[in-house]
């Protein structure tokens, strides 16, 4: 039970101070930007648009494709090889199936959205950070959704429960640790991504849900700010 | 039954998901939709409330075709008998050759000779269908090939102001410019003029209606500083 203190002086609680902002990216559809302590993510949406290969065309609702990429040197350690891996397709993959629950595809048959989530600077959270990153792109992009959706990381360090983990948490060695990832819709207030890394006991889950839940509410006021301000400033 | 509530302004900004009214009172329209007792925007845009109806208005966004609708497309591929047209949208067009001609067409003729790969033609979409499909013609007034001139793209939300009430604002641009516009409401603008000076300006003055779209007074504006600069 040597885990007292978070790293960077943080409450148990606390998220790292954040930053976002749309239409970064000029020559796309949607962009934004979403800064959470060191993670960096910047997402651009191109789409609809006419879907190629066509048999990949779906008559009945258009489909959402999402490339998750680190840039090369946003680790710490070594030169991250950039295009897709295991790891990329894995993360593309949770934060397609979180985002298009909120989205009305219905609307764009036959067509694609493309969405592009890069990673120029990372401190754990990534994959968090960019569903946050490319909900706030989506709706700059003008695409119908019943919703946004924030994102972000909660677990357990040694015996303490901690919202919003950075690098040097999830790498702590001197007692167990769990990585919660969890996706929460902003109005439903519903669950559409939650996977683990490490072990948690139910009672402690049940109390990490209800933290994500608090702490994604704070997310989703930067996200909506960030909309706001864009159009608000030209005023 | 609870009273029902406004939550938001005439003109204020909005983003998908945020509650928009309270109560059965309020009707959703374009861009917000009902979610047990409220209503809730799915776009991000400025909620125009008419009564009892509420409506998004977007600030951002593709086009999306609709029935009616002048567009400035592009022929992208001629087929036996139809031509496949480019509408800068997420969907193509066909234009049959019944629609695209009054003229008689030998059957086996070579189509390209009306209208080649890369040409740029104003249509009227007749028909859109669920899945999308776009059938569009050529007949009747304005519908036409483009010919010289240039090809400009503005952001599609922004036509309706470009053109003005009752086409005043480009009206107004046509008439000092001394230059041919035609809008299309996929955003795509051909402007020709003799001088191409005066295309410039008026492409310049185009430009500067998208930027400023939001202010008030805008065709006041842009006419003073269409005297202005043409005289220079």
């Amino acid at each position: 039970m040597s885990f007292k203190k978070r790293p960077d002086g943080r409450d148990f609680d606390d998220l790292r101070p954040m930053e976002a902002k749309a239409g970064v990216i000029k020559s796309a559809d949607g962009s934004a930007m979403f800064k959470i302590g060191k993670t960096v993510a910047f997402a651009t949406v191109r789409g609809p648009r006419e879907l190629f290969p066509r048999f990949l065309k779906n008559p009945k609702k258009g489909i959402l494709r999402i490339y998750y990429q680190m840039m090369p040197f946003s680790g710490v350690g070594d030169r991250i090889r950039p295009g897709p891996n295991r790891r990329a397709k894995e993360i593309s993959m949770v934060t397609e199936k979180s985002l298009s629950e909120v989205m009305l595809l219905e609307e764009f048959p036959n067509s694609v959205i493309d969405v592009f989530i890069d990673i120029p600077q990372a401190d754990a959270g990534t994959r968090c950070a960019g569903i946050s990153a490319a909900a706030i792109a989506l709706a700059d992009a003008g695409i119908p959704m019943k919703e946004l959706v924030a994102a972000v990381a909660v677990g357990r360090v040694d015996d303490k429960l901690v919202v919003d983990l950075d690098y040097a948490e999830e790498a702590y060695e001197d007692g167990p640790v769990a990585d919660v990832p969890i996706a929460v819709t902003s109005r439903s207030n519903k669950i559409s991504l939650l996977q683990m890394d490490g072990e948690v006991d139910k009672d402690q889950m049940m109390e990490l849900l209800k933290k994500a839940k608090i702490a994604c509410a704070k997310i989703n006021e930067v996200q909506k700010k960030a909309l706001k301000d864009k159009y608000e400033v030209q005023k | 039954m609870t009273e029902s509530k406004l939550l938001i302004k005439d003109k204020q900004i909005v983003v998908p998901g945020e509650e928009l009214a309270q109560g059965m009172d309020y009707l959703p329209s374009t861009g917000s939709y009902r979610d047990a007792n409220s209503i809730v925007s799915q776009l991000l845009g400025l909620v125009r409330i008419d009564g009892k109806v509420i409506k998004i208005v977007p600030l951002t966004g593709q086009y999306m075709p609709k029935r009616n609708d002048v567009v400035v497309a592009q022929v992208s591929d001629v087929t036996y008998s139809a031509w496949s047209l480019k509408t800068f949208s997420p969907y193509q067009a066909m234009l049959s050759m019944k629609e695209a001609t009054s003229e008689y067409i030998e059957k086996g003729a070579d189509l390209t000779k009306f209208y080649g790969i890369g040409d740029y033609v104003v249509v009227k979409i007749t028909n859109v269908t669920s899945q999308k499909l776009i059938d569009v013609t050529m007949k009747g007034p304005g519908l036409r090939k483009l010919r010289k001139g240039r090809i400009i793209k503005v952001n599609s939300n922004k036509v309706p102001r470009i053109i003005g009430k009752q086409g005043s604002m480009v009206g107004i641009v046509k008439q000092h410019t001394l230059t041919q516009i035609t809008v299309g409401q996929n955003g795509i603008v051909w402007i020709y003029g003799e001088d191409p000076k005066m295309e410039n300006l008026a492409e310049t003055a185009i430009r500067k209606i998208e930027a400023e779209s939001h202010t008030d007074g805008l065709t006041g504006k842009i006419e003073e500083w269409l005297q202005t600069e043409v005289k220079k």
